[in-house]
C-alpha cells in the first residue's frame, strides 16, 4: 500500500431526525486537536437547527416512550455493539480531541461503551425500583410508576468528548425521553462519529439529535423553547448556567444544574442522571365488585 | 303530609371551641414574637368579619427564623436519634387528632370551607401525614434512596390558602422526618391553623427552632425563598409564582419542589358508571369550592351521552347546599377572598362573552361574605379561556369528544399536567388512557382522593417533585431526586 | 347462557306463562326475547361499588336536628310497614300489632299511624278486620315467601289467597335462582303473572338483594321488576343478611328515578330488614331527599319494612317532645 495516497477527509455534519444535514445557516467552524492542529470543519448549529431538532425529538417521543422497556434496553445494547466495531476510530478521535495518550483514550472509549451496556440494563428495572403500589387507607388500588419527561435538551460536557457525552445521553434514552444534545464545542468529532453509530444501530431517527456548535448560543434557545421539557446544564459555559436556568423557569422545565467542575465520568452514576428526567405518575382505582 | 319538603334545620358546629386571640405574632425559635412588618387582618370570608390581626414578618424577621432553624438543625434536630425525631412526629399527629375539632372549626372560619370537609378531609389527612412520616424517620436507610441519606438543612416552605393545615402537613411532616428544620410561611388570608399548629409544636415539646412560622404576604414569602441560608424551597401555589421562584433560585444550590396550577380533564366515556361519574364530576370541581389545583375543571364527555350526563349533573348540582361553612350540612362554602371572587367572576364573564353557555342552579346566597354559586359552562370550545385558564373556583367547563384518541388529545392540550380523571367500566381502556395522559395523578372511576402514601405532583407547568410516599422523601434528602 | 327456556324468535307465539303485558314505552320491545332482554339489562350503566358506598357515607353525615328531626320522625312513622313474619304468629299477635299500628303512642293522639301492617297471607284477614276503616293498609307476603322456591301455580295461588283474605298490598319475592342463572325473562314473566293475580292490590317486588350480591345485579333486578309492572320495589325479605343497606337503597332509588324519567311512571321503594333505629330511618329519608326528591317522601311512594324500628322512632319522638331521654318501658311491647 503506497503511503503517499491522498486521504479522503470526512465531512462532519449535524445529526437531526435521523439524517445528517448541514447547518441551515451554512456556518461551520474549525475544529483542532488538543495541540491546535486543524482536524476538520464542523457544522455550527443555529437557532433554527435547534428548533428543527426539538421538532424531531418531540415527534419521536411518543413512539420511543411507548416502546417496551425490554426493547429499549436492546436498542441501547445495540449501540454498544456498534460502537465496539468502531473502537479504533473512537480511540483516535478521543485521543486527538482530548489530547490523551492512546491507552487513556482507549480506557475512555471502553468506559463509554460499557456505560451504554449499563444503562441498557436499567430500562426494565426503573419501574420496579422507582415505582410501586401505595397502601392507601381506603378501597383503592393505587400505584405509582416512573414515566419519561419528554424532550430533554442536553448541554454535553465540554471536556469529556465521548465518555462524558455518553454519560449524559444514555440515561435520557434509558428513561424513554428523547434528546437534543449540544456537543462539546471544541471537541465535537467523537460526537459525530457517535451519531453515525446511532444512525446505523436501532435507535429510531429523532430520538437523539446532535448539534455541534456553541452551547453559549444554543443554550438560550433550548432553555427558552416551550416544547422542551427538561434541560441538562452540565456543559453550560461558565457563567451562563444561571441565566439558562432562569430562562428555563419560564415553562417550569426540569433543570439538572451543572456540577461545580466537570466530574470524574468513570464514577458510578447511580440513578442521579435518570431521576431528574422522570416524572412519577400515580393512578387510583376503586376496589369493588 | 304528602309533597312536604324535607328542609334541614340549621346544624351549625359550635365555634366556642376555638379561642381566637385579638392578635398573633410570629413563631420563631419556639416563641411567639412580634413581627416588624405591617400586621395583616385575617377575615372570615363567609361574613367578612375580621377574626384577628396577624403579624407580618419582615426580611429581618425571616432572617431570625432561618437562623433559629439553622441552629436547631446543627445542634438539636440534625444530631438527634432518628427514632426520637419520629416520636416527636407521632406526638404531633396525636395532638392534631386530639384537637381535631378545634382545627376544623378554625380552618372553616378562616378559609370558608365547609366544616364537613375540614372535619372529614383536611384535619384527618393532616394527622395521617404526620403519622405516616413519623414512621419513616428511622427507616430512611431502607427507603431505596441510597445508603445513609442525609437531610438538606433548612427548608423554606410557602403554602397556599386552599388547604392551609393540610398543605402545612404535606410540607412539614416529610421535612422533619428526614431531619430538616423548617421556616414555613402560610398564606396571608389563612394563617390561623398554622399558628395553632405552632401551639401544638410547643405542647409536643418540639425543640425550639425546628419549626418556625412566619406570617405575611408575598414579600415575606420572597424573603423565605431568597434567603441565602435556606437549602430547600418547597412551594405550593400558582404557576406564575412558581416560575418566579424557579427564577429566584437559579444559580443557587437550593433544591426546589413546586406544586403549581392545573386544568384537569375529567373524561367520561359512554360506558361509565353514570351515577358515580356524576358524583365524581361534582366531587372533582365543587370540592373545596373548586379551590383545588387538581380540580377536574374540564369535563370531557363522550358526545353520545352528553345530554344525559349534563341533565344528571344539573339535577345533582341542584341538591348542593351552599352557605354557612360551619353548618354541618353545607356542601359549598365561601370563596376564600374578595380578590379570588373577582377573578372567578371575571373568567366566568369572559366565558359567557366568548360564547359558552352558563348554567347555575337557583340558590340563595348570603348577603355578606364572598360567594359564587356552582356553575357549569356548556358549549365550551378548547379555545375559550375558561377551557384553558385555571379558574380556581366552582366553575366547570364542559367539552365533548368522539373517540378515545380525541379524548386524550384534548385532555393533554394544556400547559398543565397535574391530574386527570377517567370514567369507564372497561379495564383495558382505563390503563391505556392512563398511560397516555400527561398528568401526575390519574383518578380512574374516582376523583380527588388523597393519601400520605400516594405521591402527588405534576407534569409540565404543574410543577416538579412529588409530595407523599417514598417519592416525597427524596425532595428533602441530599442527592436523590427520585 | 345457562338454560334456554325460551325461543329466541320474537314472532313466535308466547306459551301459556308468557307475558300478557308489554312494558311501557320506550321499553316495549326489550322483553321480546331472552337475548334482547339480556342485552338491555346488561346495557344499563354499571354501578361502581366504592363510589356508591362513598356517596351514602357522605349523605350519612347529614345532621338532622330540631324541627327537621321532628318532621322526619313523624314522616318515618307514617311510612312504616309494621311487620311480623314469624312461624309463631297468631291472630292475637296480629291484633296487637294492628292496635299498635293505629295508635303507635297511646299517650299521644297526635302521633301519626303507620302505613301498613305486613303479615303472612293466612293472617291477612285478621289484620284487615283489626284495622277496620283506619286507612292502614294490609300487606301480605306471598309467592312462597321468603325463598320463592315453589311452582308458579303455587305462587299464584298464594297471592290469590292473600288477596281474598283482605290484603290490599302483596309483597312478592322474585325467583333469585332464575335471575342468577341468567333467565331474566322467567323472572319478568313471573312478576307479570303475579301482578295480574293481584288484581287491585298493589304489588311490591322483593329483590332479596343480599342474594343478588352485586349492585349491578340490584340495578338489573330493579329494572325487571319495574318493567314487569311492580308498584314498589323492595330490598329484602328480612330473612337474609345483608338486607337493606344504604348503597342498595341508593341504587334502587336511582332506578325508580330513572324509570320515571324515561316512562313517566313513578314506582315506590321499600327498604326492609336491618333498619332498626331512628338514625337508620333518617339516613334513608336523607337518601330519598337527595336522590329522588320530595316526590317520594310520602307513604304512597316510600315504606320502611320493619318491626323494631317503630319503637325507636317513638322513643326519639318522646325525647324531642319532652326534652329528656325516654326508656323502653315508655313504649309498648308487642
Amino acid at each position: 500500500m503506497s503511503s503517499d495516497r491522498l486521504a479522503v477527509r470526512k465531512t462532519y455534519k449535524l445529526y437531526v431526525n435521523g439524517a445528517f444535514p448541514r447547518s441551515e445557516s451554512g456556518r461551520t467552524y474549525e475544529v483542532t486537536d488538543a495541540k491546535g492542529h486543524f482536524l476538520a470543519n464542523a457544522a455550527r448549529a443555529s437557532r433554527k437547527d435547534a428548533r428543527d431538532a426539538v421538532v424531531a425529538a418531540r415527534a419521536a417521543f411518543r413512539k420511543w416512550s411507548g416502546t417496551t422497556a425490554y426493547n429499549r434496553g436492546q436498542v441501547l445494547y445495540r449501540v454498544a455493539e456498534v460502537m465496539e466495531g468502531r473502537h479504533v476510530q473512537f480511540c483516535e478521535e478521543v485521543a486527538q480531541s482530548e489530547g490523551l495518550s492512546s491507552s487513556k483514550a482507549r480506557a475512555a472509549v471502553d468506559a463509554a461503551i460499557d456505560r451504554w451496556v449499563w444503562y441498557a440494563g436499567w430500562t426494565d428495572k426503573l419501574a420496579a425500583v422507582l415505582g410501586g403500589a401505595n397502601p392507601v387507607a381506603g378501597p383503592y388500588f393505587d400505584f405509582s410508576m416512573p414515566e419519561p419527561t419528554g424532550v430533554v435538551a442536553v448541554l454535553a460536557p465540554q471536556q469529556s468528548s465521548l465518555l462524558g457525552l455518553v454519560s449524559v445521553l444514555a440515561p435520557v434514552l434509558a428513561t424513554g425521553s428523547t434528546a437534543v444534545v449540544v456537543t462539546s464545542k471544541e471537541r465535537p468529532l467523537p460526537a459525530i462519529t457517535l451519531a453515525e453509530v446511532l444512525a446505523t444501530s436501532d435507535v429510531p431517527g429523532g430520538v437523539v439529535n446532535l448539534l455541534t456548535g456553541d452551547a453559549e448560543e444554543l443554550g438560550t434557545w433550548l432553555a427558552e423553547h416551550a416544547d422542551v421539557d427538561a434541560i441538562d446544564l452540565t456543559g453550560a459555559p461558565a457563567g451562563r448556567a444561571m441565566e439558562f436556568e432562569r430562562e428555563a423557569a419560564g415553562t417550569v422545565k426540569r433543570v439538572l444544574r451543572p456540577p461545580a467542575t466537570e466530574p470524574d465520568w468513570t464514577a458510578d452514576p447511580g440513578l442521579s442522571r435518570m431521576t431528574p428526567f422522570l416524572e412519577t405518575k400515580t393512578v387510583w382505582h376503586p376496589i369493588g365488585v | 303530609m304528602s309533597s312536604s319538603v324535607f328542609e334541614y334545620a340549621p346544624a351549625p358546629e359550635s365555634r366556642s371551641i376555638v379561642d381566637i386571640a385579638p392578635s398573633y405574632g410570629l413563631f420563631v425559635d419556639g416563641e411567639f414574637v412580634d413581627g416588624t412588618g405591617e400586621p395583616l387582618k385575617s377575615v372570615n370570608p363567609a361574613t367578612e368579619e375580621v377574626l384577628t390581626e396577624v403579624a407580618t414578618a419582615s426580611e429581618a424577621d425571616v432572617d431570625r427564623a432561618v437562623r433559629a432553624a439553622r441552629r436547631a438543625f446543627d445542634k438539636v434536630w440534625g444530631p438527634m436519634r432518628p427514632a426520637d425525631r419520629g416520636k416527636y412526629l407521632f406526638r404531633i399527629a396525636r395532638l392534631l387528632q386530639e384537637r381535631a375539632r378545634e382545627f376544623a372549626v378554625l380552618e372553616s372560619l378562616d378559609n370558608g370551607k365547609p366544616i364537613r370537609e375540614s372535619r372529614d378531609v383536611d384535619v384527618p389527612l393532616a394527622a395521617a401525614h404526620f403519622f405516616y412520616h413519623a414512621g419513616w424517620a428511622d427507616k430512611l436507610d431502607h427507603a431505596g434512596l441510597g445508603p445513609a441519606p442525609r437531610p438538606l438543612g433548612v427548608a423554606g416552605q410557602v403554602i397556599p390558602w386552599n388547604f392551609p393545615l393540610l398543605m402545612l402537613a404535606w410540607k412539614v411532616a416529610p421535612a422533619l422526618a428526614t431531619g430538616n428544620t423548617v421556616v414555613l410561611k402560610p398564606a396571608e388570608t389563612t394563617p390561623l391553623t398554622a399558628l395553632l399548629f405552632a401551639e401544638v409544636c410547643r405542647r409536643a415539646d418540639l425543640p425550639p427552632g425546628v419549626v418556625n412560622i412566619v406570617t405575611g404576604a408575598g414579600e415575606t414569602g420572597r424573603a423565605v425563598v431568597e434567603h441565602g441560608d435556606v437549602d430547600k424551597v418547597a412551594f405550593t401555589g400558582s404557576t406564575e409564582v412558581g416560575k418566579s421562584i424557579a427564577r429566584a433560585v437559579a444559580g443557587t444550590r437550593k433544591k426546589v419542589t413546586l406544586e403549581l396550577g392545573g386544568k384537569a380533564a375529567n373524561i367520561v366515556f359512554d360506558d361509565a358508571p353514570i351515577d358515580q361519574a356524576v358524583e365524581g364530576i361534582v366531587q372533582g370541581i365543587f370540592f373545596n369550592q373548586g379551590h383545588v389545583c387538581c380540580a377536574g375543571s374540564r369535563l370531557l364527555v363522550q358526545e353520545s351521552i352528553h345530554d344525559e350526563v349534563i341533565a344528571s349533573l344539573q339535577r345533582r348540582i341542584g341538591t348542593l347546599r351552599v352557605g354557612d361553612p360551619l353548618d354541618k350540612n353545607t356542601d359549598i362554602g365561601a370563596i376564600n377572598s374578595a380578590e379570588q371572587l373577582a377573578r372567578i367572576r371575571e373568567l366566568s364573564d369572559i366565558g359567557e362573552a366568548e360564547g359558552a353557555e352558563r348554567w347555575q342552579p337557583a340558590c340563595d346566597l348570603p348577603e355578606r361574605g364572598f360567594w359564587f354559586p356552582p356553575t357549569v359552562f356548556t358549549n365550551v370550545s378548547p379555545a375559550h379561556r375558561i377551557a384553558r385558564d385555571e379558574v380556581f373556583g366552582p366553575v366547570l367547563s364542559v367539552l365533548t369528544f368522539r373517540t378515545p384518541d380525541e379524548a386524550v388529545a384534548k385532555a393533554n392540550n394544556t400547559t398543565y399536567g397535574l391530574s386527570a380523571g377517567i370514567w369507564t367500566e372497561k379495564g383495558s381502556r382505563i390503563l391505556k388512557i392512563a398511560n397516555q395522559l400527561r398528568a401526575g395523578v390519574i383518578w380512574a372511576n374516582t376523583f380527588n382522593k388523597f393519601d400520605p402514601t400516594s405521591p402527588f405532583g405534576g407534569y409540565k407547568q404543574s410543577g416538579y417533585g412529588r409530595e407523599g410516599g417514598r417519592h416525597g422523601l427524596a425532595a428533602y434528602l441530599k442527592g436523590h431526586d427520585a | 347462557m345457562a338454560c334456554m327456556t325460551h325461543v329466541l324468535d320474537p314472532d313466535a307465539l308466547p306459551d301459556d306463562g308468557r307475558a300478557l303485558m308489554a312494558p311501557l314505552p320506550p321499553y316495549d320491545d326489550v322483553t321480546r326475547s331472552d337475548s334482547a332482554f339480556r342485552a338491555f339489562l346488561h346495557g344499563l350503566p354499571g354501578v361502581d361499588q366504592v363510589g356508591a358506598e362513598s356517596r351514602v357515607a357522605m349523605l350519612g353525615t347529614r345532621s338532622i336536628k330540631t324541627t327537621s328531626k321532628a318532621w322526619a320522625i313523624d314522616t318515618a312513622i307514617s311510612m312504616v310497614d309494621l311487620t311480623t313474619l314469624e312461624g309463631a304468629d297468631t291472630p292475637g299477635k296480629v291484633r296487637s300489632l294492628a292496635a299498635k299500628a293505629r295508635r303507635p303512642d297511646p299517650g299521644d293522639p297526635a302521633c301519626p299511624h303507620v302505613a301498613a301492617v305486613c303479615v303472612y297471607g293466612d293472617l291477612a284477614g285478621v289484620a284487615r278486620e283489626a284495622l277496620g276503616d283506619s286507612g292502614i293498609h294490609v300487606a301480605a307476603v306471598a309467592t312462597a315467601f321468603p325463598s320463592g322456591r315453589a311452582s308458579r301455580a303455587v305462587k299464584i295461588a298464594d297471592v290469590q289467597d292473600a288477596v281474598a283474605n283482605g290484603a290490599d298490598e302483596i309483597d312478592m319475592v322474585i325467583d333469585r335462582g332464575a335471575f342468577l342463572s341468567g333467565r331474566y325473562l322467567d323472572v319478568y314473566e313471573e312478576i307479570v303473572a303475579v301482578k295480574e293475580a293481584c288484581g287491585d292490590a298493589h304489588l311490591k317486588v322483593i329483590l332479596e338483594t343480599g342474594e343478588l350480591v352485586t349492585l349491578d345485579n340490584v340495578r338489573r333486578a330493579s329494572w325487571i321488576a319495574m318493567l314487569a309492572g311492580g308498584d314498589f320495589i323492595k330490598t329484602s325479605t328480612g330473612k337474609v343478611n345483608p338486607a337493606a343497606t344504604l348503597p342498595v337503597s341508593l341504587v334502587m332509588l336511582e332506578a325508580v328515578r330513572d324509570f320515571r324519567a324515561a316512562t313517566g311512571r313513578q314506582i315506590g321503594f321499600k327498604p326492609a330488614g336491618g333498619i332498626r333505629t331512628t338514625k337508620d330511618a333518617i339516613k334513608h329519608l336523607v337518601l330519598i331527599n337527595e336522590t329522588v326528591g320530595a316526590d317520594w317522601l310520602d307513604p304512597d311512594w316510600f315504606r320502611f319494612g320493619a318491626s323494631s324500628l317503630l319503637n325507636d322512632l317513638l322513643l326519639q319522638r318522646q325525647k324531642l317532645r319532652t326534652g329528656h331521654y325516654s326508656g323502653p318501658d315508655y313504649v309498648t311491647v308487642d
